[in-house]
This record gives C-alpha cells, structure tokens and sequence, in this order.
C-alpha cells in the first residue's frame, strides 16, 4: 500500500532528517488491512534510523507525539486500530514548546 | 475639504512653470523634487481629508438617529429617571446621555454623539480597521471593552503584544520573569538595544505605549506559577500562551479551563510553528491533547536546536489575530483545529482535532483540577523541569579524570607535542567557532569514520600519540550523544 509519510517537530531527525518519505507498506501476512499499529511497526523495522524510544512507547507513539491521518487527528479515527487506505498521508508531528 | 487642496494643487502649476523657466540646471532639479514632494504630501493630505469627510458623514448621520432616539425615549421617561435618581442603571443612562452630547458642538470638542462610544481620536486612530466591514464598529468597540493577557515577552509574544496594543485591545496585561539579552533580538522584536539587562516586562510596556498611549497595561513581572496563575489569569478574557517551558504551558491550560477562559496558544522552534485556541467552544484544551508530558530527553530548546526568528513572529502574528477575533467576537477561530507551519518549505497543514476528552482531568466532566487546588499541583513534578526555558537534558558524562579542561589542553597545545584534537559536534556548530587544528567528524557518523581519525593519529607522529586514544575513541561512540566529547566542545569554546 503506497502510503506518504511525514515527520515533523524534530521527529524527522530520527529519520536521516527527511521530513517526507513516500513508502510503499506490505500488510501483515495472510491480511490485506493494514492498521496504523502495523504501520508502526513497519516503521519502526525499516524506516527508523535510531532511538526508537524518541518516538515510540510500548505499542503507540510516545507522549507528545501528535499523528494525523489525512489531517485528521488520529483519535478520531480510531487511534493505533485506524484502517488505512491508498494514498492516505500520515503526519507525526511532535509537539514543541518553545517561543 | 479635499476641494481646497484641489485648489492648492492648482496653485502648484504656476510655480512649475516658473520653475522651469530657472536657467541654473542644478537649482531647477532642487525645486522641480521639491514641487513634487509636496504634490505627493498634498495627494496624502486630500486622501486622509476625503476619508475623515467619510467619517464625518456617517457619524452626523448616525448623531441625527441617535438624538431622535433618545429625545423620544427622554420624553417618555423622562419623569421615571428623575424619580429614580437611586437606580444604577437610570444613573448610568444619564451619564451616557450627558456624555454623548446631542448636538454638533460635541463634535468639534472630539466627543462623537453617535451610535457608539469612540472619541473622534479613536475613529482616527482605529479608521483602517473600522473600514474592514467583518470587523467594523461592533467589533473595535467589543475590542477596546476586551482585556487580554499574553504570558511570555519572547519570540511568541512580541508580536502578539505589539499588534494588541496597536490594535487597540482594551486591557493589556503582559507577563514574564526574565531580562532581555542580546541573543534575543533576533527574535523577540518588542525589545530593544537599550533595554539589554532590563526586564522583559518594562521593556514590552514601554514598546507598547509608544505604539498605543491610550493603552492600559499591567505588567506582571515575576512570572505565572501554580500560586497566582487562576487570580491572574482570572481577570482577562482571553489568555495568549507564549511561554517557552512544558511546566508553565500545562498551569496556563489549567487556569484557563478553571476559569473559563479561552486560550491561545502557540509554539515554535528552528523552522517550525505550531498555533491553535484550547478551551473554546467545546475544543479540546491542552491537556486532552497532551494527558502525559513529553519525555524530558524528547525535549528541544531554542538555546540548543536554534529558532529562525521569523518564524515565532509569524506564529506569534496569528496569536495577535486569534486573541483579536476571540476578543471582538469576530470571525472563526482555531478551536479544535491546529495550524502547523513548515517554514522551510512554506507550507502549512490545518488539521482537524479531537474534541474535548469527558475524562480529562482538567477539562472533563469530573475535573481534579480545580481553580480552588490549582495551587497545590505540582506541576515541575508532573513534567519534570522547571518553570524557565527548559533545563538541558541530562548529560551522560564520562569521569572527571578522565575529561581535559581548557588550561590543560592550552598547555599541552603550548607544549609543542604531537596531537589531534577531535571536534565531534554537527558541521553547523563546528562552522560557527572552534578551535584551530581541530579535526571535525560529528559525533554520529564517528564510528564510520574511524580509520580518518586513525590515520590523522598516525599522521600527527608517525605513530599513537596516545595508545589508549582509539580505544576511549571506541568506548565514547557507545557513549551518549550528548556525552563528553560535546561537553568539551563547550567549554573550550
């Protein structure tokens, strides 16, 4: 499933500081849905080039991390179960506080 | 009265054509800029008239409704309000009606007897904007009623109080604990180079009522903590969080939800911004969106990761804007959504938020924060940092004896001695001062890059200058990013 990735609030610096990444994402074996806590997973093995734990934590994102799928926050999508579709655009964005 | 300045433009057609008539090539260039200078002043001077005559028109219009209004209504109450003299509201109409004034005499001392209650230097001051017909007359008058309070004098909040009390926000209350240095000018526009050393707040005071004399200000210049923040926060009607720290920004939400404010807040860091409004309208507030803080080695500073100062300035226009439409009830504000900047490549992503979390502990429908035990949380425990810019993150150091101060690694340069002195921070660091002679490989791709740094050991003598140097190489690479060898970097520059 050909998914656009995008990271941003600095989450991008865990990812070879590209911010965009146009991926292509297998669904698990033996199912054709591919759900965000796949998604997660996915990245995690392939795309995350160090210290996982600056964006993840246990099975979701880690706190202050905001995601959005097609700009929709996740949590009115149904979070880590989301389904996702062709071409949808997933945003991480970590929150920032400076000013 | 744009007609006399036609006239006098008239005039100035004369004079061109003796002006002409000068010989002297010098003198005829001299005179022939001056006469168009002053074409251009007059062409202003005849717009700003023509505008005021506007202005003039309408408010006379408005003056004649007005008095017809009340000569009627004053005949029909007039007994009941000198019956009532005891009555705070009969009282309060009189003093309007005396104020307003209902003929033209009124006018000419810059009391306007019209639909509403701007002086005629308000209606000079505030035309542009009363001209914008979404914001119009309603919404000054519902603006310079307003009180807004902006927490932060930094990056975020120089705009935002600039543009209030130019705007002409009725209350302005600004607050900050800190001083104003030199490395932050580039981003904190409100301040000055004569204010170095002084406070933020005195600094923005003073900046704000050169903007706007008629502003009223209350500067709060020890800060906002858990202890004054509801009875502070309580008194204004919109709250702009400019603030740079974690602990700071979840007592501002609190306070906000506790009093029923609704809260602007922003944020922004190297190139990027993020802004929405908390507490509105059934929107989320900080704390549904962020129930657990971020981890504290997640965190990132303006002091380390830099901000390009434009970029607070913009987020921090939009705070101006939002605080504006909140105040005046104008327009559709951000709640539920979030504006994501990407300065960089200029682009900006709105999205759509959850809504407001029944089970939040500050904003849900049992609340554990309330206004009355807002005081007692403790909210540098909750999010592990201080209320000042964040702390640095904690350092993974290696042992003392093992580290070089600067007066031992001068005296060892100074020796004459074989050596290679290793710079591991990023390219951008090491481009804005270091030491000569020094060999740049940044700590993240050091591992890769370790036969360069064999080889310069072997170049520098022919041999290790230090046996035990490429191993410590190898154990410091297995050390903590942040470790020793940026420490170092630091204080040797």
């Amino acid at each position: 499933m050909k998914l656009t990735l995008e990271f941003g609030g600095g989450l991008e610096l865990l990812f070879g500081s590209v911010k965009i990444h146009k991926v292509d994402v297998p669904p698990p074996e033996g199912e054709t849905k591919i759900t965000v806590k796949h998604l997660l997973f996915w990245i995690r093995n392939n795309l995350l080039k160090e210290r996982p734990e600056m964006f993840l934590k246990e099975k979701s994102v880690r706190p202050g991390v905001l995601v959005l799928i097609n700009d929709c926050d996740w949590e009115l999508c149904g979070m880590t179960e989301a389904v996702l579709e062709e071409k949808d655009s997933v945003v991480f964005i970590s929150t920032l506080h400076g000013g | 009265m744009g007609e006399r300045m036609v006239h006098e433009e008239e005039k100035l057609e004369g004079f061109e054509t003796r002006i002409l008539g000068i010989k002297d090539e010098i003198a005829r260039e001299e005179f022939t800029a001056k006469l168009t200078r002053i074409r251009k002043e007059i062409r202003e001077l005849r717009n700003g008239l023509d505008l005021l005559d506007k202005v003039q028109g309408a408010v006379s219009e408005g003056q004649k409704e007005l008095a017809d209004e009340v000569q009627e209504k004053n005949i029909k109450e007039g007994e009941q309000v000198q019956n009532n003299l005891d009555s705070p509201n009969q009282i309060d109409r009189r003093r309007r009606l005396g104020t307003c004034g209902l003929d033209n005499k009124s006018c000419s001392t810059g009391v306007f007897a019209s639909g509403h209650s701007m002086s005629a230097d308000m209606i000079r001051r505030y035309s542009r904007q009363l001209l914008v017909p979404a914001f119009g007359v309603s919404g000054q008058e519902k603006l310079s009623k307003s009180s807004v309070l902006v927490v932060g004098m930094g990056g975020l909040g120089s705009p935002v109080a600039l543009y209030l009390a130019a705007s002409g926000v009725g209350k302005l209350g600004l607050v900050d604990n800190d001083v104003v240095e030199l490395s932050n000018l580039h981003r904190q526009i409100i301040h000055t180079e004569g204010f170095i050393g002084q406070t933020k707040v005195s600094s923005a005071v003073s900046a704000c009522l050169g903007v706007n004399s008629s502003l009223k200000v209350k500067e709060y210049g020890n800060g906002l903590n858990a202890a004054n923040a509801v009875q502070i926060i309580s008194q204004y009607d919109v709250v702009v969080d400019a603030t740079d720290n974690l602990p700071t920004r979840y007592i501002i939400n609190d306070a906000c939800v506790a009093t029923g404010k609704p809260l602007v807040s922003g944020a922004a860091l190297g190139l990027e911004g993020q802004l929405t409004v908390y507490n509105h309208k059934n929107g989320p507030c900080y704390r549904c969106l962020f129930p657990t803080p971020q981890p504290v080695s997640t965190r990132q500073r303006c002091s380390d990761n830099g901000v390009l100062g434009v970029v607070p300035g913009i987020i921090g226009a939009f705070q101006a804007l939002e605080a504006i439409k909140l105040a005046s009830g104008v327009g559709e504000t951000l709640n539920s959504r979030m504006l994501l900047l990407d300065a960089l490549s200029t682009r900006i992503h709105m999205v759509r938020l959850r809504g407001r979390n029944s089970e939040c502990v500050s904003c849900g429908d049992a609340p554990q924060i309330l206004a009355s035990n807002l005081w007692e949380y403790d909210y540098e425990r909750f999010t592990q940092s201080t209320l000042s810019e964040e702390e640095p993150k904690p350092q993974n150091l290696i042992a003392k004896e093992d580290r070089v101060s600067a007066e031992e690694l001068q005296k060892y340069l100074e020796s004459g001695k074989a050596y290679v002195l290793l710079d591991v921070r990023d390219p951008h660091e090491y481009a804005i001062s270091s030491l000569s002679n020094s060999l740049n490989i940044p700590l993240s791709s050091l591992k890769e890059k370790l036969p360069v740094l064999r080889s310069a050991l072997l170049d520098s003598s022919g041999k290790l200058v230090n046996g035990d140097h490429s191993v410590q190489t190898e154990q410091l690479v297995e050390d903590d990013r942040r470790g020793w060898f940026r420490m170092s970097g630091r204080r040797i520059n």
